[in-house]
């Protein structure tokens, strides 16, 4: 238990000591990627590996350290998850990518005792192979500052994070800064929320302060409901005490004593190491009553979600905590003023929280002099899709589709062309080629009529129907409409039949006008951002793939060719033998013909199976 | 419904979270935890421990996606259908699951309850997709070829 803030100095001063004394690491990623994997056999495989060979291995930090150990770890995500499972060997920074049980032996005997690098699990690309982690072009054009811990420190040591420098920033703002000061800081910085608005930090941190109420809230949102996000868990899992950090000093800013954190039950493995977090620090009493003597009380919970999207909105979320349905309701009031418990409520998401210890840290110029002027700072984007490296990645803000896409992600993946990137989820739009130069950043992105919202980033190609893609997105919103609003649980219900309609080939004139009509109403009017963007991802792709769904209505007909009911199948008369083997595997009897001469398919009856297509001995059936 | 409910499980729950309103979601998902589903002898009797009406525990257990008052499989699987997984191909996988089991868009357990199969909106492995999860174990860049030999290794281990 810590006393003071010489504690806390000496504490610091062991662990740093203790990390250095490992003379060599060995970090087995432990994200939920790669542990599907099979990257915790490789790291108990290790660890048995070292002991049959009697080399010294912590696979702890010790605060005394025993000279020369090898640090076995398990660190949070590296982000390159398509390559997993990852191991990454320090001091080299080496990494090798796709490790399976039998190399592990390898890895010890060569690498750990004789030094030498592996060739065969190194990453390659064109011929190139890539010995450090840095060098590989996925990782050589990122910055990362919010996600500089994952994949290398120890996810669930506190000590590790101390001996880094962990919880020097709550440090600093515990002792050397009052609320008003870490307030300007983060003000000055330009911090805006990361969860998707991108409201500034700052103004939402001193609104709170204002409020005169004893008691106050700061609340972490950790429902990353965006199908396509995961940066939110990633830091969760990789680099948990980042982020309560981020939540102490909002507590310490504001005058808040407790924190909530809200996370998705699909998440449990970050609820898992945050509950680890959470108990280290108490133990440490860097979280509880009198924190290092200077009378500062913060307690944090954590709170599991039941799987609801709306939960992701700061009035629901707030209701979900409070054990009631979770339903947005009217503002104002807003929730800095009544928010959790009806009390001023500071909401942010993990993101944005596990950027305070930096801006506290390194100080709001720092944080400034990356980024554009009007959005400072990283933004991690998850990159998912028909892309050659997904994963996750950070960029400055102001980065360019372009770059992300082609340089960070490697660009498309098999022989695709690039045909549209989906950011922001359902409440997000489609951007096209022409947006390629488009620099990745609140403002400018809010502009081509999409938004940044937690940033999964969803590649597509040119086998991708826009007119499905606003259909699933559709369908996603309209089932998480929590129902309370009727623009919201009407209007979505009535855009998604006509969406069905459409790639049914049912679709008639005037379904596009109807679709922009009633989008516009839904936006208008609905109670919460849910309903208000629900519309979105069909407006953004009604204006830059109009032509698709005409195609859909007009000629019955899908452009990408994947949609079911608009596929046709058809025999090519000039391979066609007439051995009648797609006549007895039609289901439906709808393919005649007389034998030995060529079959033909009466499209009037053709359920569109494909059992033709498998049975055909000379290829001569096809789907057009 | 059952008059000899035995409640011990759901006290020490209680106990556990805390006897408090705010409490019940914590407390539904424990109960679920362990009896695989909600069962409605639960519901008068938190409302009485907990101070709050029926009517809102009610509530709670139907407006969250998770909560379910039908009996669940031993094994749920999850396919995902997230964008990242739905645009490689899930659909397929669904489908495949559902006919190897004899279960449909509106059966979603099977009768013996062996298996439960549903969809869910991200599992957060995008990098992974298509992924799908049986009892919380991530299974990783699925195919539909897979899913026989899967299913059949779980009923072995039933």
């Amino acid at each position: 238990m810590l006393k003071n803030r010489e504690d806390l100095k000496n504490l610091r001063s062991l662990c740093k000591e203790a990390l250095k004394a490992e003379k060599k690491k060995i970090l087995v990623c432990a994200g939920t990627g790669c542990i599907s994997s099979g990257s915790l056999e490789i790291y108990d495989r290790l660890v048995e590996l070292m002991n049959e060979r009697n080399i010294p291995c912590s696979v702890e930090l010790q605060e005394e350290p025993h000279g020369n150990t090898v640090g076995l770890k398990r660190s949070g995500c590296h982000g390159f998850c398509e390559m997993g499972p990852l191991v990454r060997v320090e001091p080299e920074g080496w990494l090798y990518t796709k490790v399976k049980l039998p190399d592990c032996e390898e890895i010890i005997d060569r690498t750990i005792i004789s030094g030498e690098h592996i060739e065969r699990l190194a990453y390659k690309k064109d011929g190139i192979i890539y010995k450090k982690q840095d060098e590989i072009p996925f990782y050589h054009k990122q910055t990362r500052v919010v996600l500089e811990h994952c994949g290398h420190i120890d996810a669930t040591s506190i000590k590790e994070y101390l001996a880094i420098g962990g919880y020097s920033a709550f440090e600093k703002a515990l002792f050397d800064m009052d609320g008003d000061e870490i307030i300007n800081e983060i003000i000055e910085s330009g911090l805006r929320g990361r969860g998707g608005g991108g409201f500034p930090a700052g103004r939402k941190w001193s609104q709170v302060k204002k409020q005169n109420e004893k008691e106050k809230y700061i609340v972490c949102n950790g429902d990353e409901g965006d199908p396509g996000a995961f940066m939110d868990r990633s830091i969760m899992e990789g680099d948990p005490h980042r982020m309560l950090e981020g939540m102490m000093i909002a507590g310490l800013a504001c005058g808040a004593s407790q924190g909530y954190i809200y996370v998705r039950a699909e998440y449990p493995m970050a609820v898992d190491r945050l509950e680890k977090a959470i108990e280290q620090a108490t133990e440490y009493g860097l979280l509880g009553d009198n924190i290092l003597g200077t009378g500062f009380n913060f307690h944090l919970h954590i709170n599991c979600g039941a799987g609801a999207f709306v939960c992701g909105e700061g009035s629901a979320l707030t209701a979900s905590i409070e054990g009631n349905r979770g339903m947005p309701r009217v503002k104002p009031p807003r929730t800095v003023e009544q928010g959790l418990f009806g009390k001023p409520t500071v909401l942010n998401n993990v993101e944005t929280f596990a950027n305070v210890p930096l801006i506290i840290g390194k100080g709001a110029q720092w944080f400034k002099s990356i980024g554009p002027e009007t959005s400072p700072g990283t933004k991690a984007f998850a990159l998912t899709g028909n892309i050659q490296n997904t994963g996750l990645i950070e960029v400055p803000m102001g980065t360019t589709i372009g770059e992300v896409i082609f340089e960070v992600g490697g660009g498309m993946r098999g022989d695709g062309e690039f045909k549209a990137v989906q950011i922001g989820g359902p409440s997000g739009g489609c951007l096209t080629k022409e947006h390629l130069d488009l620099p990745l950043d609140f403002d400018s992105l809010k502009k081509a009529g999409a938004m940044i919202g937690s940033g999964g980033l969803v590649v597509m190609d040119d086998k991708t129907c826009m007119v499905e893609v606003a259909r699933f997105f559709m369908k996603f919103t309209q089932n998480e409409s929590c129902g309370k609003c009727v623009p919201c649980r009407e209007g979505t219900k009535r855009m998604l039949a006509i969406l069905e309609n459409i790639v049914e080939g049912k679709g008639k004139d005037g379904d596009i006008e109807l679709l922009l009509e009633l989008a516009d109403t839904v936006s208008a009017t609905a109670l919460c951002g849910l309903g208000k963007t629900a519309p979105f991802p069909v407006v953004s792709t009604i204006r830059s793939f109009r032509e698709e769904y005409e195609a859909h209505i007009y000629e019955k007909r899908c452009p990408a060719g994947s949609c079911q009911k608009l596929k046709r199948i058809e025999i090519d008369t000039a391979l066609c033998k007439g051995c009648s083997k797609c006549s007895k595997a039609c289901p439906v009897s709808a393919i005649r013909g007389k034998v030995k001469e060529p079959f033909s398919i009466d499209q009037s009856k053709c359920i569109k199976c494909g059992a033709c297509v498998e049975s055909c001995p000379f290829h001569a059936i096809k789907e057009v | 419904m059952n008059q000899n409910f035995d409640f011990q499980t759901v006290d020490g729950i209680i106990d556990k979270l805390g006897c408090r309103p705010n409490s019940i979601i914590g407390i539904l998902q424990s109960v679920q935890e362990h009896y695989r589903y909600l069962p409605r002898e639960i519901f008068p009797y938190l409302s009485r421990k907990l101070g709050i009406s029926e009517a809102r525990i009610y509530g709670v257990a139907t407006f969250y996606e998770n909560f379910s008052l039908e009996p669940k499989g031993k094994y749920v699987i999850k396919i995902c259908d997230g964008t990242a997984c739905h645009v490689r191909k899930s659909i397929p996988i669904l489908e495949r699951f559902r006919k190897e089991l004899g279960l449909s868009e509106n059966k979603k357990t099977t009768d013996d309850l062996g298996f439960t199969v549903e969809t869910v909106s991200c599992l957060g492995a995008c990098g992974l997709a298509p992924v799908i999860t049986v009892n919380d174990k991530v299974y990783p860049a699925m195919t539909v070829d897979k899913v026989s030999e899967l299913v059949k290794k779980l009923r072995e281990e039933m």
